[in-house]
């Protein structure tokens, strides 16, 4: 469960180049819940997610995560409860570790890391098991270093490493906007299974209307640091792209959308 | 060049293993570009020299440098990570310190040891001629610490420590307090310098403040020079292959400075060093642009 009270993210405050990024956001998702993020570039997505993870600390108001206020925690400290991919397939591994090392660096995260060797025999079987099932071929080349991947197979395992230490929360970053679409397109199927398997509270920023209406149940959508439209049940199921982007026109007042701020489908 | 001399410089080059041990953690695996070393080197030695001379057991006077060296690192660490300064520049401020310290610490410049008691003597009766049982012994001690290193990096520990030097930000995200492991594994780099200034000062017989000038270089080379020999990216593998290197370049040094027709002295050293150091650099570029033209 994640719960946002109230919450201001402002960068370099009481300087000239202030920008309040999320301007006070409420916001509560029930365990397991999944929703999408839309909203124009320096809508406040991003930041919100940052500060959920603990990136980026808020000024004012409340972050609670399973009912415990994290606020003010380390990002490191609340990282075995949040697990994050970033839109950047190079952010979230290691280029010069191994694909397994990788992985075991995950399969701690939130647990205390002693000397006990990181690829012991029972934890290598276990994560060879769980590379196996994405079906990419990948499980015979567990000690090939991670740069040697492409974007798409770091992405994909890059949502193993979220789901292998038991997280509650999952933060997805435009986790697929760097992918070519075939890839795009096995990752978002891999999210859903992946989420639905473990049960995963998700928040997932998007830029693509598309994958806003067809993953999770909700659709938030932020404009200047608020949430302009929270959308769920029926009213959702019956609405389809046209329909958002005619919101998201509404919502900017009738300004014209610019190419690069938003990709349609 | 002679056998005495040979065996000579790959003594020196199994000493500044550990040197080049440390810097190999702080440079490639912490990505911390750290001079600190030319300050806890000396440092080393100076605590060895005067634990030694003060009647103390070799072996603790080695473990009470390593201590000290470990002290050096983590104040580097404190300036970067508490007050966010630039790593070079901390480590420089560090260094510069060290400088006044260790002349404390000796109470003068330079000092003896010899006729001592060191960590080395116990094995001069094993029937080796004596410019054998030196390089016998670091070499021991050496791969000793290289399978220990080895092995911690390989600990879901030093793991995260890999981490924190290759992509903070996926550290971060998996739990990695990326600061912790920035003090731990620059005060182990800078405890492996401080050893090896220790047995430095044993062997070579005394310690001097100014010792400590182009450590980080020398420790570089041996990087350099280790990576160029051997292309494996297995952790066992570079970490021998940084001491091979270093031994390597102590040997091509020696060899450059007894070569007749070259016209060198030994007060040419520091230039031969740059000139090999520079040469490491460049060839793997060179080779890779030519393999990019056929």
């Amino acid at each position: 469960m994640i719960s946002v009270e109230a919450l201001h993210v402002t960068f370099n405050p009481g300087t000239p180049i202030e920008r309040r990024a999320v301007n006070g956001i409420d916001l509560t998702l029930a365990e397991g819940e999944f929703a999408t993020v839309i909203g124009s570039n320096g809508a406040g997505k991003s930041t919100l997610l940052a500060a959920i993870a603990g990136d980026a600390p808020p000024q004012q108001g409340r972050i609670k995560i399973g009912g415990r206020d994290v606020t003010r925690e380390a990002p490191a400290k609340r990282a075995g409860r949040v697990a994050r991919v970033f839109q950047d397939p190079l952010a979230g591994s290691c280029a010069d570790l191994s694909i397994e090392e990788n992985l075991a660096l995950a399969a701690m995260r939130g647990a205390r890391r002693g000397l006990r060797s990181a690829l012991h025999a029972d934890r290598r079987k276990h994560l060879r098991e769980r590379v196996a099932e994405l079906g990419l071929d990948l499980e015979d080349r567990m000690g090939d270093r991670m740069g040697l991947l492409s974007g798409g197979q770091r992405q994909a395992l890059a949502l193993v490493m979220a789901t292998l230490a038991g997280a509650e929360v999952l933060l997805l970053d435009e986790h697929t906007a760097a992918l070519d679409p075939g890839m795009a397109e096995f990752v978002v199927d891999l999210t859903r299974r992946l989420v639905a398997e473990h049960g995963l509270t998700t928040l997932m920023v998007t830029h693509s209307m598309r994958q806003a209406l067809d993953l999770g149940s909700r659709t938030i959508m932020l404009h200047e640091g608020r949430i302009v439209l929270d959308i769920a049940g029926e009213r959702r199921k019956n609405m389809d792209v046209d329909d958002l982007v005619a919101m998201f026109r509404r919502v900017r007042g009738g300004e014209e959308l610019d190419d690069d701020s938003l990709r349609i489908g | 060049m002679s056998a005495i001399a040979f065996w000579g410089a790959v003594e020196l080059g199994l000493i500044y293993g550990f040197v080049a041990l440390g810097v190999f953690l702080a440079f490639r695996v912490l990505d911390f570009p750290d001079l600190t070393v030319d300050g806890s080197f000396p440092l080393g030695a100076a605590v060895a020299a005067v634990a030694i001379t003060g009647g103390w057991d070799p072996w603790f006077a080695c473990v009470l440098a390593a201590f000290g060296g470990a002290l050096c690192g983590l104040v580097t660490a404190f300036l970067n990570v508490r007050f966010g300064i630039l790593n070079l520049l901390a480590s420089i401020l560090t260094m510069i310190a060290l400088f006044s310290v260790n002349l404390r610490i000796m109470g003068r410049p330079n000092m003896a040891v010899l006729n001592q008691e060191t960590v080395i003597t116990p094995f001069y009766d094993l029937g080796l001629a004596d410019h054998l049982v030196r390089p016998a012994v670091l070499a021991v001690l050496v791969l000793a610490t290289v399978l220990l290193l080895a092995r911690f990096l390989g600990s879901d520990f030093g793991l995260a420590t890999r981490a924190a030097g290759a992509n903070p930000r996926m550290a971060r995200a998996n739990g990695v307090d990326v600061g912790r492991q920035i003090y731990f594994g620059m005060g182990l780099s800078n405890a492996l310098t401080g050893l090896g200034g220790a047995l430095f000062a044993q062997i070579a017989g005394f310690a001097d403040v100014t010792s400590g000038v182009g450590t980080i270089v020398v420790g570089l080379a041996a990087v350099i020079v280790g990576e160029t020999l051997f292309r494996s990216r297995t952790m066992l593998v570079a970490l021998f292959s940084v001491v091979v290197g270093s031994v390597v370049y102590r040997v091509a040094v020696q060899m450059a400075l007894s070569a007749d027709f070259l016209f060198l002295k030994a007060s040419d050293l520091n230039l031969v060093t740059a000139v090999l150091v520079t040469l490491a650099l460049i060839l793997p570029k060179l080779r890779a642009r030519r393999r990019a033209v056929q």
